[in-house]
């Protein structure tokens, strides 16, 4: 409320903020180019903008609808919801975060994972819910990706993930932390079973989820242009107080570093993988 | 004020100044005041313990960062024989904020692996603050395959406050470092005990800290995040940190509640800066114990009870 608003009385007030919008969703704006797109052809193009070829985030179920095939689709731990045991408080308690994020989002919690076929091919493939408390892996996702890491070995098929996390989640602290060590563990088991297993970074895939599942992948992926890394770039730049080259934790810098094998567009995902996968369990060409 | 106490120990430095004070003047006057000093050294320890009784998360905090805390090597010399330090990750350079090598325990051949903070100003930039780089994990890796391969006993000492984030660091790919140890640790053939000696920092603290047992010393923290860190992004201040310490639980008492830690190593009166020979005495009793019933289990049932131990971290409702 501005201060002429305020000094009106308050019988000749008129509401104004349910001014008539534009109906939402027809039009997107690119956040990299600013280009309007219309929305039905974005999401043609599996949210890249087809100006500029910038991959938006998208969310967890958004996409495993694009990569896998419409038939057939089990979705794996969806009954696991998050437990609050240590009643843990900040600004907000941890019981109300959790509850928000899963009337914005309509999960139970960051990870969603699915057994289905790729071009034909059986695997088992997750993907994070990034604006689910920023992808942050607590006990939840650390169980749903553990399952998925057994249900490809009862199966025998590769397993994929795509990630898109700021890390752990600091509302469930050590509890949070031992998520990286047993979710490595269980993908130490399936490169144990010679599962083949293919990790994709998506932007961003930053901290604990970093440094545990998403670099532990039999082959790396990135989309473009993600956000790779351990430490956050405000940070290192607070540590080391210099400003951090153009490029710097970006795909192309991680490929020049030798941290991942390749950088696919989203638009080739599918194709890429379902190759990937088929060389590596020795099946014919999908 | 004196530096080696902490702001909340301070009525004790004052006594402790106040005792010192007496045995001078007892030096050189003919005044017997050793009943005194003796009434004096009682209360003082009567305030030490009542202080120590109630210390909050935060005040644990502090003594795990304690300036004159033990430090790794500090421990190797008092409860091993024979250390050889081993250099080197073979592919880039030596981090020394991670130290490793051979030794005996009581005469039995272990692989040690511990993070090192330095003492005075110079060690301390040698030993970047114990934070290690990804050379520093991979020389660690390096020295865990080898323990495996010789089937010798893994004991790592955890005190970072973190992996180092820094250009470098990101270029050689820190986060594959510790996803790497995390990976190798969770099915080494050997048996593998974690002692969180101070600071346990995160994942810099994790890479060396997956075993069969973890141990912590009664004021050591282990957190996800340092106070400090989580208080400025969940509290949006830093000044919030006390807050930021107790809500994570970040304590040895705490961990152990919550069956995140196994074992806890009571330290003397004050802390293991009071007595480090005491502590590493109580530290080595610890260690052996472990040992003898770790070695005790076929190897395979060791990786089974490990496998077991990690799947079960973690509460969720089904």
């Amino acid at each position: 409320m501005n201060w002429f608003t305020k000094l009106l009385p308050s019988r000749i007030r008129t509401e104004t903020s349910s001014k008539k919008s534009i109906p939402e969703g027809l039009w997107s704006k690119c956040n990299a180019c600013n280009a309007v797109l219309y929305r039905a052809e974005l999401e043609r193009n599996l949210n890249v903008c087809p100006k500029c070829d910038h991959h938006m985030r998208l969310g967890a179920r958004q996409r495993l609808d694009q990569f896998l095939d419409e038939e057939p689709r089990e979705e794996i731990g969806a009954g696991l919801e998050p437990k609050d045991v240590l009643k843990f408080r900040d600004l907000k308690k941890y019981k109300d975060r959790i509850s928000q994020a899963q009337k914005n989002t309509d999960e139970k919690d960051a990870l969603v994972a699915m057994m289905g076929r790729v071009k034909g091919v059986p695997l088992v493939a997750c993907a994070f819910e990034f604006r689910f408390m920023g992808g942050s892996m607590g006990a939840v996702v650390g169980e749903r990706f553990v399952r998925a890491v057994d249900t490809a070995v009862e199966h025998g098929i590769p397993l994929v993930c795509f990630s898109a996390s700021g890390g752990a989640r600091m509302q469930e602290a050590l509890f949070s932390l031992m998520q990286m060590a047993k979710t490595s563990a269980a993908l130490a088991m399936l490169s144990k079973r010679g599962v083949p297993y293919i990790s994709v970074m998506t932007d961003p895939t930053m901290g604990g989820v970093s440094a545990s599942l998403a670099m532990l992948g039999d082959i790396n992926i990135a989309e473009p242009n993600a956000l790779i890394g351990f430490a956050g770039p405000r940070v290192i730049e607070q540590t080391v107080r210099e400003t951090l080259p153009e490029g710097f934790q970006r795909s192309e810098f991680l490929l020049e570093h030798g941290a991942i094998d390749m950088i696919v567009d989203r638009r080739d995902m599918r194709d890429k993988i379902a190759s990937l996968v088929s060389m590596l369990t020795r099946q014919p060409a999908p | 004020m004196n530096l080696n106490f902490l702001d909340f120990e301070q009525p004790i430095a004052e006594l402790e100044a106040k005792i010192d004070e007496l045995r001078y003047v007892g030096s050189d006057a003919e005044i017997n005041i050793s009943e005194e000093i003796a009434r004096l050294q009682a209360k003082s320890r009567e305030l030490t313990e009542s202080i120590f009784s109630g210390l909050s998360s935060a005040q644990i905090a502090q003594l795990a960062r304690h300036p004159q805390r033990p430090y790794f090597l500090d421990y190797v010399e008092r409860i091993f024989t024979d250390f050889e330090e081993l250099h080197g990750d073979r592919a880039f350079a030596d981090d020394a904020a991670i130290v490793g090598g051979v030794a005996r325990l009581d005469g039995q051949p272990v692989m040690l692996i511990g993070q090192q903070k330095g003492r005075d100003t110079h060690e301390k930039v040698r030993r970047n603050f114990g934070m290690p780089r990804p050379e520093g994990y991979r020389k660690a890796l390096r020295l865990m395959e080898m323990a495996e391969r010789f089937s010798l006993p893994l004991l790592t000492f955890i005190d970072t406050p973190g992996a180092y984030p820094g250009v470098g660091a990101e270029e050689r790919g820190q986060s594959e470092a510790i996803a790497r140890n995390l990976f190798v640790m969770s099915r080494l053939k050997t048996p593998i005990v974690c002692t969180v000696i101070g600071e346990g920092g995160s994942g810099g603290a994790l890479a060396i800290g997956v075993g069969d047992r973890v141990l912590m010393l009664e004021y050591a923290t282990y957190s996800v995040i340092s106070p400090e860190g989580c208080a400025s992004i969940l509290w949006k201040s830093a000044d919030k940190a006390a807050e930021a310490a107790e809500a994570m639980g970040l304590t040895a008492p705490r961990l152990k509640e919550l069956e995140l830690i196994d074992h806890i190593v009571p330290e003397p009166l004050g802390g293991a800066h009071r007595d480090v020979d005491l502590t590493a005495q109580r530290l080595k009793t610890a260690l052996l114990e472990q040992l003898e019933h770790l070695e005790s289990l076929p190897g395979d049932k060791l990786l089974e009870e490990r496998y077991a131990r990690l799947m079960g971290f973690g509460h969720y409702s089904e």
